[in-house]
């Protein structure tokens, strides 16, 4: 059995094979490029969108922007269930603890995208009900610019979010760095 | 028929030492009542002036008016001749107290409580005067005018970081 290669010329686009030894019959390659393909190709979504970022985010689901291309066709509104947290829109104080509870509740690895400003900064809302930002009560992986960005952006969003995971280390959430990134929130 | 004239004379009649006034202004008429007799005069209205549609409560702050910063608006409708008015409340701000109109309209609980939650008035009698739409966890009471429009010792947002000089 031979490894398939990416074709050019194929209308099925084939994830990269990873970096690894092989030969007839077997392949050897390590644990992280492995699982993190895998991974990457199959962010489950949660999408938690609260305004105009969300309807932009609706698009991006459709078929015209299509995000299902990415391995990430499932919405899953259930947060045990998903590895990336897509937040779009204002997230106001009173809703803040409904949001941690939300990515708490998501099993590890577990990754956040803020889409637009709001998300990321609070936006044009700098005012006492609003959240300056959601990486005030969760660590945030990538930040989608704009107000609201284009499902363009989103895309991009979602594949610099697939960069990452794709070289994530598996200890990466078991390293000191991390778990003090976790305590800073108030997260054990 | 409900005219200004009749509801001023039959008000002033009921509460001779409210020194209540009806006015029109702006389209809509409007009268000042005294903040301790709130129930009193809205249950009058309500009851003998067919006043049975509770618009709205809100309120507003004038930092410049001495003893009387906070002011409670109600809006009442009377909804067989058609007639809307404006209720004043004026109250000082060390003591912002009235008395509650959930007894008459059970609409007014969440509408006092909105009240309550942004500019700190005190409705007595209320069933249940906790913040509504703010975080329970909030000290202050946002829509009172006496925090500045924004922090001027923050940075982020002048003109040097969006590439304006």
């Amino acid at each position: 059995m031979r490894p398939v290669k990416n074709n050019e010329n194929a209308k099925i686009k084939l994830a990269e094979m990873p970096e690894g030894y092989w030969g007839e019959g077997f392949m050897a390659t390590k644990f992280d490029k492995v699982i993190g393909l895998a991974r990457a190709n199959s962010l489950w979504p949660l999408p938690f969108a609260t305004s105009c970022c969300g309807i932009e985010f609706m698009a991006t689901m459709g078929p015209n922007y299509d995000l299902a291309r990415y391995g990430s066709e499932r919405m899953a509104f259930t947060p045990r269930q998903c590895d990336m947290l897509l937040v779009a829109g204002t997230i106001s104080k009173k809703l803040a603890p409904i949001l941690k509870k939300v990515y708490l509740q998501m099993a590890e690895p577990r990754w956040v995208i803020a889409i637009g400003a709001c998300a990321s900064s609070g936006g044009i809302f700098d005012s006492y009900s609003v959240l300056q930002g959601i990486d005030q009560i969760i660590p945030v992986d990538v930040y989608v610019s704009g107000c609201a960005p284009r499902p363009e952006a989103i895309l991009d969003g979602v594949m610099k979010l697939q960069d990452l995971v794709k070289n994530e280390s598996l200890r990466r959430r078991h390293s000191p760095k991390y778990i003090a990134l976790l305590n800073e929130y108030g997260i054990q | 028929m409900m005219t200004l004239e009749n509801i001023k004379d039959s008000l002033s009649k009921v509460f001779p030492n409210a020194g209540i006034d009806v006015i029109e202004n702006k389209g809509m008429l409007q009268c000042e009542i005294p903040a301790d007799n709130n129930l009193e005069i809205v249950s009058y209205l309500n009851k003998e002036l067919d006043f049975i549609f509770l618009t709205d409560i809100t309120a507003a702050h004038y930092p410049d008016q001495k003893g009387r910063e906070l002011c409670v608006i109600t809006h009442l409708h009377n909804l067989v001749d058609n007639v809307r008015l404006r209720l004043r409340a004026y109250m000082p701000i060390e003591q912002p107290d009235t008395y509650s109109l959930t007894p008459i309209f059970s609409g007014a609980d969440w509408m006092e409580r909105e009240t309550y939650d942004f500019f700190g008035v005190n409705f007595k009698g209320h069933p249940n005067l906790v913040r509504i739409l703010n975080v329970d966890d909030m000290d202050y009471f946002p829509m009172r005018k006496e925090y500045q429009m924004e922090d001027p010792t923050r940075l982020d947002k002048d003109d040097i970081m969006f590439g304006r000089e």
